[in-house]
């Protein structure tokens, strides 16, 4: 047993809005340069939907992740080290533009300085790779609450799977938001299809970084990740991804998605896990039992072996006193509600979700019935087969057994606690049907609607002495820096690389004392 | 032989090599994250899917025949019969640069016509391209006028000479003067190439990740590596930068 650390997160999707808040205050927090315009560390789909960027999800379209070979030995899917290197002078299966979308800017200088006239002036959109007039077609969201999904919606990779099943007719759809992140895998294909190294998972709690020095731009990361949440900015030539906010995490406060997010439906926390049977659990031959094998690696942190384990591979007393306190584990672990994203990429992700119940509840209302009901929530758990078939394809590798388990424990928890709040007689069988006991469920209750700030985020801080510099002004990120010395019509920045005729500014930039020291109008 | 010669044949080398070294020096220490292919992949890739491979492998393999025609003493090739290596040298060597002029051509057309492309385009990207477009231009034309129609040249006599004799410090520039002038050209149009170099995208050239190949595909690194925050320990360039050396009082108050 190797005990190593790993910061995960767990989004309880009942909860989510779809407001995007995540969303922009992740993109005001890391990605609102040039170069990254297209870029969502975090993004919201409704699904049934295409997600971003469009159709990620088909694997043998995009090939990320990794497949057993014939001898059940692990293997990138989009082909090994020779192979990568081979075809290092075009990427066969990188997504550009059009599988994201042109970002764009509108000019807005137009409306100011129109002359006086008959018509309104007009503010056209830009693209900002081309600076010429565009046609806004498509964005990161543009299927959005099922927005044309009469037409769009079969695109679905899932729904592809399903067949006719899925309906997009207003009466008969059923959809739900899935905010996402970068899973910062414990077996990441990204990390593993880095021609450079420039790509690592660090040891102390597992975020998955890009050291932008090392990157020297070969792209096999953006199509190595199924997840595709790894982008190429096209300024720097560089790869970016999610950070998880580790400036933040490491001086103990959660991401800047989970601090904002109005839902509240984020959990942030550590788990443990046996570094030396992840090989074990990827190579599980049968998809669907991916889940069990990689919960099989995560270790009881109140295990007396796992923690004297744990003591020995240098974990400090506060991170394991913050592992035995971690959301993810129990909602992982002790509750089992939360459920991997695409366990079958055998990337063994570790951002988890708790798959709605509401789709169920929700039709069940509709049709006049009481939703806190325990055997009409049952009945229409087991009636209600498309939505859970997709939730299946989407947590558990179509394995729709897991999934029933967790709708079941979520509508017992909705029905034992109707009972409690209105002062009923408490039936101990209706958390015996799902394996609980009151105690369990009612804590789980706490964990899930209640929801205490300190409950979810449960984030020990980094041992560094200086931690709090990390919180302060950080002059020398050059991935901040963005010249503007090129004029565009809409006055955003050109891409200059350094190069010749920029040697001056590099220099500039690397003397520069403050980064307020630095002439940005040169 | 001329001053002229002189110039070329041994003065202009060595200050292209000073700016070859010297160049990659202070970008390795000063500019890591300026170094990268920087693909346009991104923007479009219906063209660079057959252009982009045709260019790097043709010139892949053009470069090892420069490998054994330039460096490999003529001593050593002559012990293959010369009709056999005049027919790699003009044949493989005119096939691998028909394919890489063919790709080269595609990639400067996709740059012109794509205008997310174009206009990520740099000044150095226009000069580099002149000047491999030279380089390029003038090698194949020395192969087919030489020996192709011509009938074989042996540059191994007094190019080859003269080419290690710079990495020898004994420079034989007179072996260079007696050479046909397209290759004078085309060698001097090299020695440009190579002094532009480091200032240019072709930097990617010198981080070819064949390291790939042996290392473990999960990298760990940790965060407390060089006892300094952040990721890894410090490097020129980014330590200079204020905040994280402990003299922020001091900063503040300039």
């Amino acid at each position: 047993m190797r005990v190593m650390a790993q910061m995960g997160m767990v989004m309880n999707l009942d909860k989510c809005i779809g407001c995007s808040t995540c969303s922009v205050t992740c993109k005001q927090a890391w990605t609102n340069r040039p170069g990254v315009e297209y870029v969502w560390f975090n993004n919201v789909e409704t699904r049934p939907g295409q997600g971003y960027p469009r159709g990620y999800e088909d694997q043998e379209k995009w090939k990320g992740g990794w497949k057993l070979d014939r001898k059940g030995r692990l293997r990138l899917k989009a082909g090994g080290r020779i192979r990568k290197l081979a075809t290092i002078f075009s990427n066969p299966n990188l997504p550009n533009v059009d599988d994201y979308y042109e970002p764009w800017t509108y000019d807005y200088d137009s409306l100011l300085n129109a002359p006086a006239g008959d018509d309104f002036p007009v503010a056209r959109p830009k693209s900002l790779i081309t600076d010429k007039d565009m046609k806004v077609e498509w964005s990161a969201n543009w299927d959005d609450d099922l927005g044309g999904a009469t037409e769009h919606g079969y695109k679905d990779p899932i729904v592809a799977k399903l067949g006719d099943k899925v309906k997009f007719e207003f009466e008969q759809a059923f959809m739900f938001y899935l905010p996402r992140i970068c899973e910062h895998c414990i077996n990441p294909s990204c990390v593993a299809s880095c021609p450079s190294g420039a790509m690592y998972k660090r040891e102390e709690d597992g975020i998955v970084l890009v050291d932008q020095d090392k990157c020297r731009g070969w792209r096999m990361c953006v199509s190595g990740c199924p997840y595709k949440k790894v982008y190429f900015n096209h300024t720097t030539g560089k790869a970016e991804k999610c950070t998880m906010c580790y400036p933040r995490l490491e001086v103990g406060q959660p991401t800047v998605c989970s601090e904002t997010c109005v839902g509240r439906l984020r959990y942030l926390g550590l788990v443990l896990y046996d570094a030396d049977r992840v090989a074990e659990a990827a190579t599980e031959p049968d998809e669907t039992k991916l889940m069990a094998a990689q919960k099989s690696i995560l270790l009881d942190p109140r295990d007396p072996e796992v923690l004297a384990e744990a003591r020995r591979s240098g974990i400090p007393e506060d991170w394991l006193e913050a592992a035995q306190n971690s959301p993810v584990y129990d909602l992982a672990c002790r509750y089992d509600v939360a459920l991997p994203l695409h366990p079958e990429y055998r990337t063994l992700p570790m951002v988890w979700y708790i798959p709605p119940l509401s789709p169920v509840v929700d039709a069940l209302t509709e049709t006049g019935h009481d939703g806190e009901d325990i055997g009409n929530l049952f009945g229409a758990i087991d009636a209600m087969r498309i939505p859970i078939e997709y939730l299946a394809e989407l947590f558990t590798a179509g394995d729709i057994d897991p999934v029933n388990d967790v709708l079941r424990k979520l509508a017992a928890m909705r029905s034992h606690m109707r009972t409690v709040n209105l002062g009923e007689a408490v039936d101990p069988s209706i958390a015996e049907a799902v394996g609980m006991t009151i105690a369990e469920m009612e804590s789980m209750y706490r964990l899930l609607a209640i929801a205490k700030y300190e409950d979810r985020y449960v984030i020990p801080s980094a041992h560094t002495e200086v931690a709090n510099a990390l919180l302060e002004e950080l002059p020398g990120c050059s991935v901040d820096f963005t010249s503007t010395n090129g004029d565009s019509p809409v006055g955003e920045a050109k891409p200059v690389p350094v190069t010749i005729e920029s040697f001056q500014l590099t220099k500039q930039r690397l003397e520069a004392e403050q980064y307020s020291d630095l002439d940005h109008k040169q | 032989m001329s001053g002229l010669d002189t110039f070329l044949f041994i003065v202009f080398p060595y200050m292209c090599l000073v700016s070859l070294v010297v160049g990659h020096i202070w970008r390795y220490r000063y500019d890591q994250f300026g170094w990268t292919s920087r693909s346009s992949q991104w923007y479009e890739s219906r063209m660079l899917r057959w252009a982009s491979p045709m260019f790097h492998f043709g010139l892949l393999f053009v470069l090892m025949g420069h490998f054994v025609g330039l460096v490999i003493p003529e001593s050593w090739t002559t012990m293959v019969p010369e009709s056999l290596y005049h027919l790699m040298s003009a044949g493989v060597g005119g096939i691998a640069g028909i394919v890489m002029v063919i790709g080269l051509i595609g990639l400067i057309y996709r740059r012109r016509t794509t205008p997310a492309v174009f206009r990520a385009t740099t000044k150095s990207d226009k000069l580099m391209y002149v000047v491999l477009g030279a380089v390029i231009a003038l090698g194949l034309t020395t192969t087919f006028y030489w020996q192709i129609i011509g009938g074989g040249y042996d540059y191994r006599q007094t190019v080859a000479v003269w080419f290690r004799s710079i990495f020898y410090f004994n420079p034989q520039a007179a072996d260079m003067a007696s050479a046909p002038v397209l290759f004078q050209m085309h060698a001097v149009c090299a020695f440009a190439l190579f002094a532009i170099w480091p200032y240019t995208r072709l930097v990617h050239v010198f981080s070819a990740p064949v390291g790939y190949l042996w290392r473990p595909y999960i990298v760990y690194r940790s965060r407390d590596v060089g006892g300094e925050p952040g990721n890894r320990g410090p490097r020129p360039g980014w330590d200079k930068q204020g905040g994280m050396s402990g003299n922020r009082s001091e900063n503040n108050y300039r």
